[in-house]
């Protein structure tokens, strides 16, 4: 009887979530300045994460050989200082998201929405007016080329021609053939935002990932920061490019060791991503803390 | 690509006909030819293939044409058109079409940044049409565009007195240098053509624009493979890298490592400074890790069978076809063991 009465109950608790929720059964509107809460994921989004800490990412082995020569040092290198996190990586940092729409003056149609990421003074459009995305010979950009459309009161993004990043700032590289598909969905003044990155070279599985933003009162936290590189190793080789040789980075058991987790896990890969995992987790230990690994190493 | 389009290319090339050359010397001038034919096919599959010549505009008075071969960089003005490489040859016309989009001056200059004929197959066909710079008593008495390039391009386009050439005569460059920069003032704007020693092959240069802020950089940098090395045409992977840094440091992006100088490799995408770095990165990792391995004393297989290349294999290596990965880090093995 319970379960009946429930059910004969939903209908009326729908349309009041609906009215509840503004414009949640028409195209909603995403312009205002947006903060994100950081109370998920944390430890990779503030701090930022941990050497060889590439656990639930499904990367495949390529990627975890990138990854594990990839050397801290390469982003002291003048042509890397200031690199900017792609559309793909960026909307999961510290940052202040305005969003407005610009309209076409005559039709008053929606010609493009438009983001300014204050991280990077980056710059986006989402054109809305269906044109097509530009030849494969086009440049690539940190934000790369979007179209996007609202499904229900979603705005659904594709984006193509992003240049080659990563997908986690510990080294996890991002190829120049990702897509990127994202979801914008709101809620009042609550802002849920979905990605979902494919990467023919380096992930075995797409990569999903969601975080949260909060309608701010006001837009004054932008940086100002036009990036400027400058020579921070003096006398360094201008061919020098710092990395680790395939199997020598004195890295590899530090994050394992400091949790208390399995290396095998640490390493990643779409296996991690999975509830089953846990199963085989039993069979492994991790390292002992009096083996975390050491600073420098071979090179 | 496949085994019989690298005959059949080979074959093209006339080296297979050429009784004239000493033997060591005719295999010598046909493998070299031949690797350079064999790039061509290799990167015909690797994009476009409808048939057709695209054009784009890059910035300032510079565009970049993608279909003919290797990749043609036009920079247009009223002074006339000056165009970096003329592409294989097979699609002069359609080039020709495309150009005539955006322009109806005539053609005045060919710059060859190699002697690769995906890059110069199309200088006898494009440079009959074009016109002289100068007219008068100081007029060229061939009529057509001035064909540019290093000295070794046109050593290894042409042949000595008596001997069969590889390429036609009317293909070869007639304005030549050999060490330093070649300027040329054109559409109101200057333009650098300088050499990069023994890189891809020992006659490549790139050629920087520089008001319009864009660099050609030729067969040095490319967005579909890795590099080609031609060790029989003087090529060296640390000659690639030095070009590859030179290129770095003549570009400034605009705004956080994004735009500013644009970059047209010598085949694939349109790219800036962040796409160079990545693959100059790439391509010295590469290079130190087959360094170390030689004062390790690994062999040239054990080199081969230790993936060192593991994680570019996916984005720019290849199995199968005229440049494969093995035949790159052999090119690497044997520049570094000289």
């Amino acid at each position: 009887m319970k379960v009946v009465r429930t059910l004969a109950w939903s209908p009326l608790l729908l349309l009041a979530v609906a009215a509840l929720s503004g414009p949640a059964f028409g195209q909603a509107d995403l312009s205002g300045t947006w903060l994100p809460q950081f109370t998920e994921d944390q430890p990779e989004r503030i701090p930022g994460p941990d050497l060889v800490d590439y656990l639930g990412i499904p990367i495949n082995d390529a990627a975890r050989q990138w990854a594990l020569s990839w050397d801290p040092d390469r982003l002291g290198l003048q042509e890397h200082q200031c690199q900017v996190h792609t559309a793909a990586y960026i909307y999961r940092g510290p940052l202040q998201l305005r969003i407005w729409e610009e309209r076409d003056p005559q039709t008053q149609d929606v010609v493009a929405i438009r983001n300014y990421i204050s991280t990077y003074e980056q710059n986006r459009t989402i054109w809305m007016d269906g044109r097509p995305h530009p030849s494969d010979y086009a440049a690539h950009t940190w934000m790369g080329f979007s179209t996007g459309k609202w499904e229900g009161n979603i705005l659904t993004v594709y984006t193509t021609h992003i240049k080659q990043g990563w997908h986690r700032r510990n080294g996890i590289p991002s190829s120049d053939l990702i897509t990127l598909t994202e979801h914008f969905i709101r809620h009042d003044n609550h802002l849920t935002h979905v990605s979902i990155v494919t990467d023919p070279i380096y992930l075995a599985e797409p990569l999903i990932k969601s975080q949260d933003y909060v309608l701010a009162g006001n837009s004054g936290g932008n940086w100002l920061w036009p990036c400027e590189y400058v020579d921070e190793v003096p006398g360094r080789p201008h061919s020098s490019v710092p990395s680790y040789m395939p199997g020598q980075n004195p890295f590899v058991t530090e994050f394992a060791a400091k949790y208390q987790i399995p290396v095998e896990a640490t390493l990643g890969g779409p296996e991690t991503m999975y509830p089953e995992f846990q199963q085989k987790l039993k069979d492994l230990k991790p390292p002992p803390r009096s083996k975390a690994a050491q600073a420098g190493g071979n090179r | 690509m496949t085994a019989a389009w690298v005959q059949a290319a080979t074959g093209a090339s006339g080296c297979a006909r050429e009784r004239r050359l000493k033997p060591p010397l005719q295999a010598k001038a046909c493998s070299t030819l031949a690797l350079a034919f064999a790039w061509g096919a290799l990167m015909f599959g690797q994009r476009s293939t409808d048939g057709d010549i695209h054009i784009l505009k890059v910035q300032g008075n510079v565009y970049m044409l993608v279909g003919a071969g290797g990749n043609i960089t036009a920079q247009i003005g009223n002074s006339g058109v000056l165009l970096v490489n003329s592409g294989n040859g097979k699609m002069n016309e359609k080039v020709l079409a495309a150009l005539r989009t955006v322009t109806d001056k005539p053609i005045h200059y060919i710059i060859d940044t190699s002697f690769d004929p995906e890059l110069t197959g199309g200088n006898e066909g494009i440079a009959r049409l074009g016109a002289p710079v100068v007219g008068g008593n100081l007029g060229n008495s061939n009529h057509g565009a001035a064909i540019v390039a290093a000295e070794n391009v046109l050593t290894r386009m042409s042949a000595p007195a008596g001997q069969k050439a590889p390429t036609p005569e009317g293909a070869w460059p007639g304005v030549t240098f050999f060490e330093g920069d070649k300027e040329i003032f054109f559409n109101h704007e200057p333009v650098i053509t300088m050499l990069t020693p023994n890189a891809h092959t020992d006659g490549d240069t790139i050629v920087f624009f520089r008001r319009s802020d864009v660099i050609s950089t030729g067969e040095i940098f490319n967005t579909v493979s890795y590099p080609v090395i031609n060790l029989e045409a003087g090529g060296n992977i640390n000659g690639v890298i030095d070009g590859l840094n030179h290129v770095l440091d003549l570009a400034i992006p605009e705004h956080e490592q994004e735009g500013g100088t644009y970059i047209i490799p010598g085949h694939g995408r349109l790219c800036d400074e962040h796409d160079l770095v990545e693959y100059r990165d790439m391509v010295t990792i590469i290079r130190d890790r087959v360094q170390t391995a030689i004062k390790r004393g690994m062999t040239l297989d054990q080199i081969k069978a230790a993936g060192y290349t593991k994680e570019y294999d996916p984005r720019w290596g290849s199995k199968t076809g005229s440049w494969t990965t093995d035949m790159f880090i052999e090119a690497v093995y044997k520049s570094l063991k000289k």
